[in-house]
């Protein structure tokens, strides 16, 4: 009858002139702080010309300096060096470790979500099975079987991670399946197959792309974590967790040994979150 | 109660899935799995008892079966370090971890709600960016790392706490156990901090409120009766969806501050090879976590009413 | 806007409600949206004034002007709503709380997701006399089970502790009309409380409404886009355009003779039972900009009376004879197709 109306606006889509700049920039910042992470431990080589492994047993645990610039550790090792090549292995093993996860989980949850029945139910139901074990104690668990090391970490990641990415594909092709345009695939002839492919993907890995954002968050503590307890990234390998380790029996006489590597898990925890957050918003504008 | 009931039907095969998932923990181990695990131990005698033992002889359903009706007899096994019976060791070591859970579950409440509340009031003002900013740090943050911060920050510089361990009596645990749950808590308040700020925006927005402004209702009452009672129902659900996360950071938590639960003999055990006890220890968080999904539903039912009535 | 209340002296007149001039201005990215422009109505008491018009010409946030549940980005920019004597605009929310309930109430237009889901329904209609009358909570029960007696809900003790879910969609109305009627209020605002009801619970709504209104001689200021139900409900009306008051006047002389041509092209528009008309005739074009609005005349680019200056100057409301009202410079015009169509049946 009557074009929509402007003079009911729902107090929630209405932009105050003070929002806003949180929205576009997050995503921006996000980007920005990740380059600037990423080239610092790719060009790691450019920026330090210590080896993160090698030990200077006359310069142990000094403080920051001209020759070392941020200290080194009881070892002698420098930590400035042993950051940004404990970041390469950490951040390295991390983006490789949630690309299964994604694709097996996209995978089973397509299947899943499009075929439903028996397959649907059977899939669910070892996604709550797994999903009853709290998430640190299967990767645990099941490094503890495997043994140490990075391959068992990529496997853990695998069994335990894809369940998420499973349940969110799975709900969003629900939705999509009952739309218009496959309905228009299915009576046009085109194989199930192809309609999950070419047309339900992509408009459905949106969701997935953005919690692998959080993913990739998750997967760098796990390392991080395992590393820490001795079950990860094996010594004499840098890397941030066992660097927290080591240094948790200084944390008295020289908390940066601990602190700083903390950080750097936290800032670029900090760079992803921010893409995530950026690209939610920026895939999916209006909706609260 | 007939909610109750259909609610622990359902989790019956997620139950047996668990079993079959710790079950299969053994066969996972590349090679001979009895081998493996007594490592140096290994005499042939020894390998010989542990194949009698977990019937390794027979075939899969067969071990399974045997597995299935131990368990339901509350036999874990026998710990390959202590001994002694794993399931008497677990329970020995079961309160703490219980303690440390609660307290971070009501501490991750008590400072996740205040700053939903102050975030939702106001919307995209300073106040609601800066708790929003919250989750964007705390995420990231290493939850072992947090609580050797915390030791640092707070037991071993100011004394206020003590560095590691359980303490004795109620008030004892109440005063050691802080800085732990601490370190859970606020491994788990990001998100619970999210959640509860999204559910709090969507009620203030809705109409009931507004009828409920027009009544003329206060300001007090209208948070406490209108608000706060529908915004908790969908903050429950994520909690309940995060309570693996809790229950998991546990683990490292306690290895961090000494604490004797269940967490911590896990990592001992998986240091000391004694796999019954990983094992044991693994179907107990599988089991809690199933539990603690339960109560989360009928937690849920309880608030909600037109979810009752439903089905 | 000053603090404290403001008390308008003068002789006490037959009208319970006054607005006077308001304008309610929301912000948003695309500007300022005048959403009432420069409305004034009066409601006297123990009377039930319609207030009409489309989508989007500002009836319901004159309401919420009223009552002052705007949402947080509008805001009332000028203007005086005048409640027994007392004007609301300058009150700060304590002060309007204790007006809301005992004064005035209002009904929603979507009873399911006006009432509180988790909250029992004789509890939510308790609730008005707990907190402003102070009754206990056994005294505030047995009024909302008397209430509820009242507006026509079956076995009330029983379902006192049912749920909003649990009823149908016009037995929440009138437990909506039941909270409402709750503290004796003098006016009960309706933001289009029928609409979402099938037409044989619309009107046992409205015989609903008449019969309270009269008993307890409450006042009604009753909101819709549909002009049958004010017809069978209100004595007074006034129509809305574009954020403001175009016509005013009794019911049956504005439904029989118009004075706006926007007012004529409604009742062209709309079904009616008593006459057959020869066809439907809808309105051409669609509602105005509210942040740029047309100059002159705000219904003139749809307006087929449309002359010179009906576009250069925006025309004031002016009093007619018996009480009316019309802000259209031609009004006469307005008669003719009327008259018309009485001589070809």
């Amino acid at each position: 009858m009557s074009a929509a109306s402007l003079v009911t606006v729902a107090p929630e889509r209405a932009q105050a002139r003070k929002a806003g700049w949180y929205r576009q920039p997050a995503l921006l910042a996000g980007l920005i702080l990740l380059a600037v992470i990423l080239f610092m431990v790719i060009a790691a080589p450019l920026l330090t010309s210590y080896n993160p492994i090698s030990q200077d047993l006359n310069a142990t645990l000094s403080g920051p300096s001209a020759h070392h610039l941020l200290g080194t550790d009881q070892l002698g090792r420098d930590t400035w060096s042993r950051l940004l090549y404990g970041g390469r292995v950490d951040l390295q093993v991390a983006f490789i470790a949630v690309l299964f996860p994604f694709v097996l989980g996209t995978v089973l949850g397509s299947v899943a979500g499009y075929f439903g029945g028996w397959v649907d139910l059977i899939i669910m139901r070892v996604v709550d099975i797994v999903v009853a074990f709290p998430f640190y104690v299967l990767i645990i668990a099941l490094v503890f079987v495997l043994g140490p090391g990075e391959r068992s970490i990529y496997i853990a990641i695998t069994v335990v991670g894809w369940v998420s990415y499973a349940r969110i594909i799975r709900g969003e092709i629900l939705v999509a399946k009952r739309q218009e345009y496959v309905l228009a695939a299915q009576s046009g002839g085109l194989s199930n197959l192809r309609i999950m492919g070419r047309h339900l993907l992509p408009n459905v890995i949106t969701q997935a792309i953005i919690y692998a954002m959080s993913d990739i968050v998750q997967d760098i503590l796990a390392i991080v974590t395992l590393s820490y307890l001795g079950l990860g990234i094996q010594p004499p390998t840098p890397d941030w967790g066992s660097m927290i380790a080591n240094g948790q029996n200084f944390l008295t006489t020289h908390w940066q040994l601990t602190t700083l590597p903390g950080l750097a898990v936290v800032v670029t925890g900090l760079a992803l979150s921010l893409i995530g957050d950026g690209l939610a918003d920026l895939l999916r504008p209006g909706q609260s | 109660m007939t909610f109750v009931i259909r609610r622990l039907v359902l989790l019956i095969p997620v139950a047996i899935g668990v079993t079959i998932i710790v079950f299969f923990m053994i066969h996972l181990i590349p090679g001979d799995p009895a081998r493996t695990i007594l490592g140096i131990h290994a005499t042939p005698k020894a390998i010989a008892i542990l194949h009698q033992e977990w019937g390794l002889n027979r075939p899969l359903a067969g071990q399974y079966w045997l597995f299935l009706d131990r368990l339901l007899h509350g036999n874990l096994g026998t710990s390959l370090f202590y001994g002694t019976s794993a399931a008497s060791l677990i329970a020995g070591r079961l309160a703490p971890t219980i303690w440390l859970i609660v307290y971070a579950a009501v501490l991750a409440i008590a400072v996740s709600v205040p700053l939903a509340m102050i975030a939702a009031s106001r919307k995209d003002g300073i106040r609601d960016q800066l708790v929003r900013a919250v989750p964007l740090f705390g995420l990231g943050m290493p939850p072992f790392w947090v609580g050797l911060l915390l030791q640092y920050g707070l037991a071993l510089s100011l004394h206020a706490f003590p560095v590691t361990g359980y303490g004795t009596g109620v008030f004892g645990h109440l005063h050691s156990m802080f800085l732990p749950s601490l370190t859970v808590a606020i491994g788990l308040s990001p998100v619970v901090i999210r959640s509860l700020r999204a559910s709090m925006l969507n009620v203030l927005g809705a109409d009931y409120i507004t009828t409920a402004r027009s009544k003329g209702v206060p300001n007090h009452r209208l948070f406490f009766r209108h608000v706060l009672r529908n915004a908790v129902i969908p903050a429950v659900t994520v909690l309940g969806i995060n309570i693996g996360f809790l229950i998991g950071s546990t683990l490292i938590v306690e290895n961090v501050f000494a604490i004797p639960g269940i967490g911590s003999l896990m990592i001992q055990s998986i240091f000391d090879r004694d796999f019954p006890v990983v094992q044991g220890v693994t179907l107990v968080f599988g089991i809690m976590v199933v539990l603690v999904n339960l109560l989360t539903d009928v937690t849920y039912a309880s608030l909600d009413p037109r979810v009752r009535f439903d089905r | 806007m000053t603090a404290g209340s403001v008390v308008i002296a003068g002789p006490p007149s037959g009208n319970v409600l006054e607005v006077s001039d308001l304008q309610v201005g929301i912000s948003t990215r695309r500007g300022l949206v005048r959403a009432v422009d420069g409305v004034s109505l009066e409601v006297p008491r123990g009377e039930a004034v319609g207030l009409v018009g489309e989508s989007g010409s500002g009836k319901s946030m004159t309401l919420k002007a009223i009552l002052g549940v705007l949402p947080p980005e509008a805001r009332i920019s000028a203007g005086q709503i005048v409640l027994d004597g007392v004007d609301l605009v300058p009150l700060p929310t304590s002060a309007l709380n204790r007006i809301r309930g005992p004064k005035l109430a209002m009904i929603f237009q979507e009873p399911m997701s006006a009432l509180n889901p988790v909250m029992r329904v004789g509890w939510q209609i308790a609730e008005g006399p707990r907190v402003h009358l102070g009754y206990s909570r056994s005294k505030a029960a047995e009024r909302a089970v008397e209430l509820m007696r009242r507006v026509g809900i079956p076995d009330p003790e029983r379902r006192f502790r049912a749920y909003p879910h649990e009823f149908s969609g016009g037995m929440r109305q009138r437990v909506m009309i039941a909270i409402a009627l709750s503290c004796d209020p003098e006016v009960i605002l309706c933001d289009e409380p029928t609409t979402a009801l099938d037409v044989t619970i619309q009107d046992q709504i409205l015989r609903l409404l008449a019969r309270l209104c009269r008993e307890s001689g409450v006042s009604l200021l009753f909101v819709t886009h549909d002009l049958p139900v004010v017809a069978q409900l209100c004595q007074s009306v006034a129509v809305m355009y574009g954020g403001q008051i175009v016509e005013r006047g009794a019911v049956e002389q504005v439904f029989a003779q118009p004075c706006h041509p926007y007012t004529l092209g409604l009742l062209r528009s709309a079904p009616d039972v008593e006459q057959v008309r020869a066809s439907l005739v809808p309105i051409p074009g669609s509602p105005p900009s509210l942040i740029s609005p047309p100059s002159g005349c705000r219904f003139h680019p749809r307006c087929g009376f449309a002359e010179m200056d009906c576009t250069e100057q925006m025309p004031e409301l002016r009093l007619l004879p018996a009480g009316r009202s019309t802000r259209c410079l031609h009004y006469e015009r307005c008669l003719e197709p009327l008259t018309a169509e009485g001589a070809a049946r």
